[in-house]
């Protein structure tokens, strides 16, 4: 497959996940479509063409290990795995229901190829910090990989975390914030500015690039660590999204935040995904 | 306790190099010697307990056994949620070491005692929570912490300590310590009132008193078969611990007894739901808020002298 083509597999994965997590969360009730939809291309990317993992065998050691720090945005990443092949899409029924087995937020007790529990802000960096210390500690060759949401980093254990991983000069460690510019209340610029955001982790002392996070060339050569400087240390990959990417009356709307969409929201959403393909 | 604990476990990390002992920025004289002996085992966090915590169960995940070290509340209260959340959720092998439990950091004022610590850490799931009763205990508990694979909460004294455990005792993670044989009252204590306690006993035994006194080094899970069983054995039991009587080692034990069917004369001695007051050394602030010697001493003498004037007087009746 040459590159050009294996984008766009992965655009046509991002597209399955957003029709697949739209399901879910109309099918349940519960919140977060926009969060999901911002971060779509990051995980099919992630899952189509970075991460060394091996769905039938889920726990394998060697594997490089995702840790989903916007817990919230659960449905995105059950989809991405289901699709994936670590688990059947039969399963996505159980999100968020009576009686099933994946909650809104992410959990990895049962559900193959999740590494780490999370659904509590600010916790993901640090754990993959532990992992990429760990790791090189042991000699293994597996890399971390962390997705971060934006109002995530108003918590100082993020920074924490960011501070520790520089001086630790983990070069096993990629972060990758999804910078929707919404968060729980407002627009990030209006609730606590995070501006000047990449100077803010280059001056942690990481390496730090911005990125189109809907453009799956770009994030394929952003996040790939292989094609980095090989300066040692952390990488920050600041990914510019969409709050609620991929269907107009969701984008950019803190609404969607919460809002799950019924009726001829639904059956709108379904048709404007659709026809991107 | 905490030099034993730093001994032992330098013992423990030369046979295993999976062990670290990650500190947060604390230990200045203590971890001296093991960060020299094991560079590699040793790791600095900086004044940071929400990611000591997170890191460590990242660690811990990564094929660890985890050490984290700090003082009073600052690696327990501080990062509660990541302890919930990231280690305990995750079964991961953290072992969570706060030296300065109770009222050891005396002098250095409330944010330095940890006196709700117990209350709160027990009721994690997955969590095992420990407190010695003296420095053999800790040495003899050390090596069963590093065995048992899940998280543990083990709250240390300071320095200095004096042995009261016997160096041939058995001391076993999860089963309580007899250290002292009697019929007419029991004594149960946590972490270091150990001694207090024995001091009481071995008082009440020269007027006559036959004391029990049992060491219950672990918390979570307690001991409740032989608690139930040294409490069937008595009709007087008080509970005695440097920490609120809330949650920590009477409400364990007013738990178990609540629900036995039991019915001794039972008192928890401990801080009454207040912040220590005064200023002072450890020993001064156990007097200065009756929880030390003489207040344990006169609580059981008259508990004591109610039970046998009560029994003296029902006889005669």
């Amino acid at each position: 497959m040459n590159p050009s083509e294996n984008s766009a597999s992965i655009e046509k994965r991002s597209r399955e996940i957003r029709l697949a997590a739209l399901d879910m969360i109309s099918a349940s009730g519960a919140s977060h479509i926009g969060s999901v939809f911002s971060t779509a291309e990051i995980l099919a990317t992630l899952y189509d063409d970075i991460l060394n993992v091996r769905p039938a065998e889920p726990d394998w050691p060697d594997r490089d290990r995702f840790v989903m720090s916007k817990g919230h945005a659960a449905a995105g990443l059950y989809a991405t795995l289901s699709l994936s092949g670590f688990f059947p899409q039969q399963r996505l029924k159980e999100f968020y229901v009576d009686g099933g087995s994946l909650p809104g937020h992410v959990t990895h007790h049962g559900i193959p190829g999740i590494e780490v529990s999370t659904g509590s802000l600010g916790h993901g960096l640090a754990l993959a910090v532990g992992l990429a210390a760990g790791a090189r500690r042991s000699g293994a060759k597996w890399h971390v990989y962390v997705l971060l949401s934006d109002g995530e980093c108003d918590e100082g254990s993020t920074w924490e975390a960011a501070l520790l991983a520089s001086a630790w000069t983990l070069s096993g460690l990629t972060a990758i914030v999804d910078y929707n510019k919404i968060q729980s209340l407002g627009r990030v610029d209006e609730v606590v500015p995070l501006e000047p955001f990449a100077d803010k982790w280059r001056s942690f002392g990481w390496q730090v690039d911005e990125v189109d996070g809907h453009s799956v060339d770009s994030l394929r050569h952003r996040i790939d660590p292989t094609l980095w400087p090989s300066a040692g240390g952390p990488r920050c990959v600041i990914a510019h999204t969409i709050k609620g990417k991929g269907v107009s009356f969701m984008e950019n709307d803190l609404l969607w935040h919460y809002r799950c969409p019924v009726g001829d929201e639904y059956d709108r959403a379904v048709a404007e995904l659709e026809a991107e393909e | 306790m905490r030099t034993t604990f730093v001994e032992g476990l330098s013992e423990l990390a030369e046979e295993n190099p999976n062990i670290l002992l990650v500190t947060g920025d604390l230990g200045f004289g203590v971890l001296a010697d093991f960060h020299e002996r094991f560079p590699d085992q040793f790791l600095n966090v900086g004044v940071a307990e929400q990611n000591l915590s997170s890191v460590a169960a990242g660690l811990a995940l990564s094929g660890h056994i985890v050490f984290t070290y700090s003082i009073g509340n600052f690696p327990t209260l501080r990062c509660l949620e990541q302890i919930r959340n990231d280690i305990c959720y995750h079964q991961a092998n953290v072992n969570i070491v706060s030296v300065g439990g109770g009222l050891a950091y005396g002098a250095l004022g409330m944010s330095h005692h940890a006196t709700e610590d117990i209350a709160i850490l027990r009721v994690l799931p997955e969590m095992m929570v420990v407190a010695p009763g003296d420095p053999v205990e800790t040495r003899k508990l050390l090596p069963q912490i590093v065995a048992h694979d899940g998280p543990t909460y083990l709250r240390l004294g300071r320095a200095g300590e004096t042995p009261i455990v016997s160096p041939e005792a058995t001391v076993k993670l999860g089963e309580l310590t007899t250290v002292r044989s009697g019929s007419d009252l029991l004594l149960l204590t946590t972490g270091g009132m150990l001694p207090v306690a024995v001091g009481v006993a071995d008082q009440l035994g020269q007027e006559g008193v036959s004391v029990q006194v049992a060491s219950v080094h672990t918390l979570s899970p307690l001991d409740e078969p032989m608690i139930l069983s040294m409490v069937e054995a008595v009709p007087i039991v008080i509970t005695c611990e440097e920490h609120s009587i809330y949650g920590g080692l009477g409400g364990c034990v007013a738990e178990v007894i609540a629900e036995s069917g039991l019915n001794p004369t039972f008192r928890r001695l401990g801080l009454p739901g207040r912040f220590a007051e005064g200023v002072g050394s450890q020993e001064y602030l156990r007097a200065h808020n009756e929880i030390g010697h003489e207040a344990l001493l006169g609580l059981a003498r008259s508990l004591h002298a109610q039970a046998t004037g009560f029994e003296a007087k029902t006889m005669r009746s």
